[in-house]
């Protein structure tokens, strides 16, 4: 590296102290503000980034960030999105046409079977491509933070059976995106009753047990979704219910379903009640008597979830959760406090839960820590961000994900993965994310390769080829690749530049004395780039 | 022994001298090694109930219509343990180890707690403290602290890509990828890579110390698990099929138990147990999962040849499951569960514990399998008699825990 650009990097770290400590000056305090709004909103600068919220002004770009809906997504982005038709099947239509009907009508043919379970598997490869492409690409950053953060909260597993492959992302799509800076009271009734979670955390079979046509006693509660929606989605595991609320709220819930004929006769509405199975005895649930007899049934679960929504240990559950997401693994308990008034005076309104958090001493102050380490998923996404690469086989960065025990969608457990630092940094991981800077860095990802051609469920041939046109030919035409599909190495002068020149004398000097092909490897693998 | 074990063993044993640097065999460190302690966790709450059966205890019949076990003897039923427990048939592959007396089970055995949260529960068993949760490490790192120091050496690991709970805290541990990952050459393998890198991460601090780590149980993982011993494994296996999945893992754990003399404490974990719907009975989900794990536990147990007699396995679960089955042929969260010991050390052939029946009055709230021993009895039990910690440093792995009242518990391990 050119002796000057060392002398750069070291007088702009020299004032990298945080953003309290002593003044820098103006313009150098903006480009931390600004460097800090990018990577907390969002998954860090690409390049041009820094330049925009610095000449737009930080509290301009966290206004913008806040309302998503006003921001149009790029059309290249578009473009790529509309080449992945299986994200836009209704959830109806993705269960005719990819599942349990679909493999129903396989029968016992081994080879058709295959296909069946192969064109699932691609429609959560999609969903999968879909998200990692907004991630990278979409200019609403904090749409796409809140919609992880929720998805985590209110997870389910895409490797649940083949409902959980082709409904994940129609879940997220439905039931998450929408309301990402919404009502809490939406989310948590969207998610509620999405398929995909009913069939997730089963309670889509719970029922009162009932008698069958031969006098059998068939069916029964099954708690799954009552206990995980108060101890994970709402109240909090010390929110103050007990098992019984647990069983009572099983019981409120009893014939929240989907009907699968329902869904193969294209219903545009999946949820089902079904008074079959519902329980219309009294409950008593966190102190209140629902009078089975006086609902008629469906009522009495809308009426528990208004409950929950409006407990003030939601509103500290949430707060907590989102305090910890974008300040720091132990949050200020001070702004935990004031984030739940302002969620329970506005009602749960996301929005300005976050405004408050956005403008909050405790937020900014932290720009002066050492940083959150980011998870294994901002790892990968910040990282292609700043290389500015336009990625046009995401499998790499999937199969990176898998390796770093991240795999997109794919936490089995219903908490959904954790964002701090003892959950990801390990000395293996630290490892496995160095060999993926370096890859990157180095240009060794075959991130140019074309998409093979897609495997179509016999049964879906008729709905997904309705587009018409062959998946390349709707593709952006693909930057000249290097050697293999292998993008060009980013320019590390130019990485720097992206980044703001965050680094420390230590980091400065070893990338000083690296040769320069290697430097892009380096900076990605930085001390400083595993923070944010 | 049958020949293959033999071969095996013998195949193991052969590679010592070539295996690892001379240093670490040849040094002068004065207490003895050997004596390993690994956990295998089974994260999801795994139904104890059809794990080891009461099979003469017509309660569990009553409760159970759809998915018990049947009786031994009948159908798809357990193997006979001791006339009134039998063992889920899907674990046949354990058995011989019952027979040979090395594999026990702690039956009722779970946490003072009563919480049914998987996440509470998993957390306290790999803090060792039920019910405090500000408990900040785990309690294999807190028993790796007491025991003989050898820096440099690697002397805990883990599988997988994340570090859990029960190793967190200032002893280093290493852990391995899962699979055939773990002995592929990387980037990082690299000199003219990782000396810049080693200058970045020069500094102290958790970035620094993970770093520095992982680069160094990386170099011994591949010198442990290097393609021509892998090689070697095979031939030693005598063409019956390469392990896979669980079974690769403790494969791969059973080698580096073999090369690394320091190493003594292990932890594997899996998951899938958290059977709410279409559980099965002696076929089905519940069997599709314990297959695995039992044929994986008895690879080890084959693989660590002379060596199974200085280890002792433990395999838990954060609770059990309902005695009664639920609406959907499955279970739902419960409390009591079984706890699997086995190893060179263990008295076994033999289910420890109280059984307290499973009749409404014996039930935990009506409900659940009661608790009668409770999970940091056996534990420390292992700690104590196995690794040999003295008093003092039991009170820090396991603070408060009960140490009397565990019944037939403190027979556990002959020695």
């Amino acid at each position: 590296m050119p002796r000057i650009a060392l002398c750069a990097i070291t007088l702009s770290l020299l004032s990298f102290s945080g953003l309290s400590a002593a003044d820098p000056a103006p313009g150098q305090q903006t480009e931390q503000k600004a460097l800090y709004a990018l990577d907390r909103l969002g998954y860090g600068p690409r390049p041009g980034d820094l330049d925009r919220v610095m000449a737009m002004g930080v509290d301009a770009y966290i206004n913008e960030q806040l309302a998503p809906e006003k921001i149009a997504e790029p059309p290249e982005l578009q473009q790529r999105l509309d080449t992945l038709d299986t994200t836009i099947i209704s959830t109806a239509n993705l269960f005719r046409d990819y599942g349990p009907p679909a493999r129903k009508a396989a029968g016992a043919d081994e080879d058709a079977r295959k296909k069946v379970e192969q064109a699932a598997h691609h429609v959560a490869e999609e969903a999968q491509q879909a998200r990692l492409l907004r991630a990278l690409y979409s200019p609403a950053q904090l749409q796409e933070v809140m919609t992880d953060f929720w998805f985590n909260h209110f997870n389910v597993f895409r490797d649940k059976g083949i409902e959980g492959q082709i409904w994940v992302g129609a879940y997220e799509r439905d039931a998450i995106r929408p309301y990402a800076l919404g009502h809490f009271r939406d989310l948590l009734g969207a998610t509620a009753k999405h398929p995909a979670m009913l069939y997730y955390l089963d309670n889509w079979q719970s029922s009162v047990p009932h008698r069958d046509k031969n006098g059998d006693l068939k069916g029964g509660l099954n708690e799954n979704y009552a206990r995980e929606v108060m101890e994970l989605h709402t109240l909090g595991v010390d929110g103050g219910y007990t098992q019984k609320d647990v069983t009572e709220l099983a019981r409120i819930l009893t014939g929240w379903t989907y009907l699968p004929r329902e869904l193969e006769a294209g219903t545009t509405q999946p949820f089902a009640f079904d008074p079959k199975r519902h329980d219309f005895g009294d409950k008593h649930f966190l102190g209140r008597t629902f009078n089975g007899a006086d609902s008629d049934g469906e009522e009495e679960g809308e009426r528990a979830l208004d409950l929950l929504a409006r407990s003030p240990a939601t509103a500290r559950h949430i707060s907590y959760q989102l305090a910890q997401y974008f300040v720091a693994d132990q949050p200020p308990p001070e702004l935990v406090q004031r984030l739940a008034k302002r969620f329970r005076d506005s009602n749960g309104d996301i929005r300005e839960v976050l405004r408050t958090l956005f403008h909050s001493r405790e937020f900014w102050d932290a720009a002066g820590s050492e940083g959150k380490f980011k998870t294994p998923y901002r790892y990968v996404v910040s990282a292609v961000r700043a290389s500015g690469i336009n990625v046009i086989n995401l499998k790499p960065l999937l199969g990176a994900l898998n390796q770093f025990g991240m795999p997109l969608y794919g936490c089995q457990t219903p908490d959904g993965y954790k964002n701090i630092e003892s959950a990801w940094l390990n000395p293996d991981a630290m490892v496995y994310r160095l060999n993926f800077a370096n890859a990157l860095g180095n240009g060794n990802l075959p991130l140019y390769q074309e998409p093979q051609p897609a495997p179509i469920a016999p049964m879906a041939m008729a709905g997904t080829m309705a587009s018409g046109m062959p998946v390349s030919m709707n593709m952006a035409p693909p930057p000249a690749p290097g050697p293999q599909n292998k993008p060009p190495p980013p320019d590390p002068m130019v990485l720097q530049a992206t980044l703001g020149n965050p680094f420390s004398l230590k980091t400065s000097e070893a990338l000083a004395s690296a040769p320069p092909r290697l430097r892009a490897g380096m900076i990605l693998g930085s001390p400083e780039f595993m923070r944010y | 022994m049958d020949r293959r074990t033999l071969l095996k063993n013998l195949g193991m044993v052969s590679l010592l001298p070539f295996g690892r640097a001379g240093w670490a065999l040849a040094g002068d460190n004065p207490a003895p090694a050997g004596k390993r302690m690994i956990v295998v966790m089974l994260r999801g709450a795994v139904d104890g109930l059809n794990v080891v059966v009461p099979n003469s205890d017509s309660d569990y019949y009553a409760l159970r219509s759809s998915i018990a076990i049947p009786k031994p003897g009948t159908d798809g039923g357990a193997l006979d343990l001791d006339g009134h427990f039998g063992l889920h048939p899907a674990l046949a592959p354990i058995l011989p180890l019952w027979q040979s007396r090395k594999l026990a089970f702690v039956h009722a055995c779970g946490s003072p707690d009563p919480t049914r949260s998987h996440f509470d529960a998993q957390d306290y068993m790999e803090s060792g403290t039920p019910g405090v949760k500000s408990t900040g490490t785990g309690w294999m790192n807190r028993a790796l602290g007491t025991l003989p120091q050898r820096p440099g050496t690697l002397e805990a690991v883990s599988f997988g890509p994340v570090l859990p709970r029960i190793f967190s805290g200032p002893g280093a541990v290493a852990n391995v990828p899962l699979g055939r990952e773990a002995s592929r050459a990387t980037a990082m393998d690299k000199a003219e890579i990782n000396e810049d890198f080693d200058r970045m991460y020069a500094d102290k601090g958790s970035l620094g110390d993970a770093y520095r780590e992982g680069r160094k149980s990386r170099q011994q993982i591949l010198s442990d698990l290097s393609d021509a011993d892998v090689k070697e494994m095979k031939e030693a296996d005598n063409g019956a099929p390469s392990p896979k999945g669980f079974a690769l893992d403790t494969a791969q754990l059973a080698t580096l138990l073999q090369r690394t003399p320091e190493l003594q404490l292990a932890f594997m974990q899996l998951g899938g147990w958290d059977t709410h719907v279409n559980q099965g009975g002696s076929k089905g989900q519940l069997a599709n999962h314990l297959q695995p794990l039992a044929e994986g536990l008895a690879l080890l147990a084959n693989q660590l040849g002379p060596q199974f007699d200085d280890t002792v396995i433990v395999v838990m679960s954060e609770f059990g499951r309902t005695a009664h089955e639920n609406g959907n042929n499955g279970t739902d969260h419960g409390h009591g569960n079984v706890m699997w010991v086995l190893g060179g050390p263990v008295a076994g052939g033999k289910v420890y514990g109280d059984w307290p029946g499973l009749s409404a009055s014996g039930l935990h709230e009506g409900r659940d399998l009661a608790v009668t021993t409770d999970f940091r009895t056996v534990l420390a039990r292992v700690c104590e008699q196995h690794l040999r910690l003295p008093d003092r440093h039991l009170d820090a792995v396991f603070p408060q825990a009960p140490r009397t009242g565990a019944g037939n518990v403190k027979h556990l391990l002959s020695a």
